[in-house]
């Protein structure tokens, strides 16, 4: 059984009588040590689905699954046992630290909460969990702006952590961070991932960090899913206009590799009534994708693409 | 590039462990410190207001006895007899000795509205901008409601129901202040809920009591301190109002009150209403300047912090 399940997912947003459909019926499973990428440029709709998962955003149809119970239509107050077994890393290290809690605090109030451990075992636990995100232990008794970015990229990582969840949501963990910091937070994640037994689903906009990241990558465009693959297949072979436009987009450091670059029309917009929503971007677009909204099928081993002309 | 370990040439995990933290950087103290030489008007008022205070909290000692007590010749002129250095009012009371003792009434009565409102504000303010939804819709009509009736005018009504006494007076300025700090506080809580930090705050469990408690009161206190020192000074100037019009508590000095026993001596002794009117000004003044002092301190982008 999956470690998490989502089905048909929908989150809408309602602003001035107009509704917005940020997610708009996705599927995707996490396995128990997967890693799963999602990618999709911004406004896409892949931080509402990690923030509608974790129950952040209440969904308006479908289903979300942790190792086969539902959680969809949990009130708040009963969503507290699935919350120790998924947590999130969230994209500003300076905005999801609260600034007048010292790191000891921001650490132990979620054993506390959750009824971990007395006074002595909850601050073992704190420094424990500060060691392994490679911070030392005289960190406890700071201020989050006594720190840098990176640095509390790993408060952030440690806090998600402490808890001892089994699946962590990194919405865009390193993209505001230097380059030379993303490397290390992103090896710091690998080991954890690796020391601890976690799940990814890994969120970003940056296909190279999900490259070396993913196990399994999905392509997402306006609230949808439209190409899923595990990483060696989708660069090798992506099927889906979108997937090609994205991966001809990322720069390759090998001159001797001449590439076509694949372009696309037009900015990210809302989506089409009829049809496929990318039609009015794609390259290749036909009569029938005006027409016809194509749905996910199989092209392939492990290979989905919603798309009437692949490859 | 290795999928199982690590980003070939990338730097060592264990690199930044051993990385140097930056100092810490200076208190808070250090912050005050620094705000009273950049900022006279602030050491200003900050002097003025312990002066006032410490006469109000030493009246008893340095005037022994009831203010409201006849003791000398009346209207007498400051300086005339040292014994009474300020004067005596119409009927022989001491001025230097009612000023003192009006100080306790007047802070006492600024400082308990203030708090008063600053509870019923805060809570009607959190949960509004907390909650969102229906319960803003309801709290925010009901501050509304409060807001179009004049301070003034329900303090009046409150004070002529009950009793006039400094405790009820308080209790009438403290409930008819309290809109200001609940628009102020919804707007920061609005503004908060959004952040990343309650987020995490909501995807860790905590209840919604603590969220408000620990997570965003503390980052909305600012203003809300500024705004604390202005109403104090708000609330010193509703009892002095009140006190003028004779309808504020009868067995104690105030400067309101003085103000108006005065008035009627005005043309031929006007310091009785002078000093009171004086007394309150300086006070008043205090409180704004020290409000200003405490918006630069306590503003991070004002470059002190």
């Amino acid at each position: 059984m999956s470690l998490l399940t989502v089905e048909n997912l929908h989150t809408r947003y309602v602003s001035r009588g107009r509704t917005v459909t940020a997610v708009d019926g996705v599927s995707l499973t996490v396995a128990g040590g997967e890693t799963v990428g999602l990618v999709g440029e911004s406004g896409c709709g892949k931080s509402t689905l990690g923030k509608t998962i974790l129950r952040l955003v209440d969904p308006a149809e479908g289903s979300i699954r942790i190792a086969g119970e539902e959680i969809a239509t949990l009130r708040q107050a009963a969503l507290a046992p699935f919350r120790r077994r998924m947590q999130m890393v969230f994209q500003d290290p300076y905005g999801s630290l609260n600034p007048r809690q010292t790191v000891a605090t921001l650490l132990e109030t979620p054993l506390k909460v959750h009824g971990i451990g007395g006074r002595a075992e909850r601050r073992a636990q704190v420094l424990d969990m500060l060691a392994r995100v490679g911070l030392p232990g005289d960190a406890a008794e700071r201020y989050p702006h006594e720190f840098s970015g990176g640095q509390r990229q790993r408060i952030g990582i440690a806090r998600a952590l402490v808890l001892k969840p089994q699946l962590v949501i990194c919405d865009e963990p390193v993209s505001a961070l230097d380059l030379s910091i993303q490397a290390q937070i992103l090896n710091l994640l690998v080991g954890l991932k690796r020391d601890l037994g976690l799940s990814y689903l890994f969120i970003s906009h940056d296909l190279s960090v999900v490259r070396y990241f993913a196990d399994r990558v999905m392509v997402m465009y306006l609230g949808r899913i439209v190409e899923s693959a595990d990483h060696v297949t989708l660069w090798r072979n992506p099927q889906h206009p979108y997937s090609r436009a994205l991966l001809s987009a990322v720069p390759v450091a090998d001159p001797t590799r001449a590439r076509a670059p694949m372009t696309m029309r037009g900015e990210l917009g809302s989506a089409p009534t009829t049809g496929c929503r990318f039609r009015s971007r794609c390259p290749v677009a036909i009569d029938r994708c005006s027409v016809e909204d194509p749905v996910l099928r199989d092209v392939g081993a492990q290979h989905r693409v919603a798309c009437h002309r692949p490859g | 590039m290795s999928r199982d370990g690590t980003l070939d040439g990338a730097i060592d995990i264990a690199a930044p462990a051993a990385a140097v933290l930056r100092p810490a950087p200076r208190r808070r103290g250090g912050r005050l410190l620094r705000a009273c030489v950049t900022n006279p008007g602030f050491l200003i008022g900050l002097l003025i207001l312990m002066t006032v205070s410490g006469i109000a909290l030493l009246a008893p000692w340095l005037f022994p006895g009831d203010p409201q007590d006849m003791v000398a010749a009346p209207t007498l002129w400051p300086g005339e007899d040292w014994a009474y250095p300020l004067g005596t009012d119409s009927l022989g009371r001491d001025v230097a000795s009612g000023l003192a003792h009006g100080a306790r009434v007047s802070l006492m009565v600024g400082l308990s509205a203030t708090a008063i409102g600053l509870v019923i504000g805060t809570l009607v303010g959190a949960s509004a901008g907390y909650f969102g939804g229906h319960v803003d819709n309801i709290l925010s009509r009901l501050t509304e409601v409060f807001q179009t009736v004049p301070t003034f005018l329900l303090v009046i009504v409150i004070v002529a129901i009950v009793q006039p006494a400094a405790s009820t007076i308080a209790l009438a300025i403290g409930v008819a202040s309290w809109p200001t700090v609940a628009r102020l506080v919804r707007a920061q809580f609005r503004s908060l809920r959004e952040a990343d930090f309650v987020m995490a705050a909501r995807s860790l469990s905590y209840s919604a009591p603590r969220i408000i408690v620990m997570e965003i009161l503390p980052n909305a206190l600012p203003p809300i301190i500024v705004t604390t020192s202005v109403m104090v000074a708000n609330a010193i100037l509703t009892e002095a109002g009140l006190s003028f019009l004779a309808m504020g508590d009868p067995n104690l000095v105030s400067w309101g009150s003085m103000i108006g026993d005065g008035r009627d001596l005005l043309r031929t002794d006007w310091f009785l209403t002078a000093l009171p009117g004086a007394a309150i000004a300086l006070t008043v003044l205090s409180l704004n300047l020290v409000g200003d002092g405490l918006n630069d301190i306590l503003n991070p982008r004002s470059g002190l912090a």
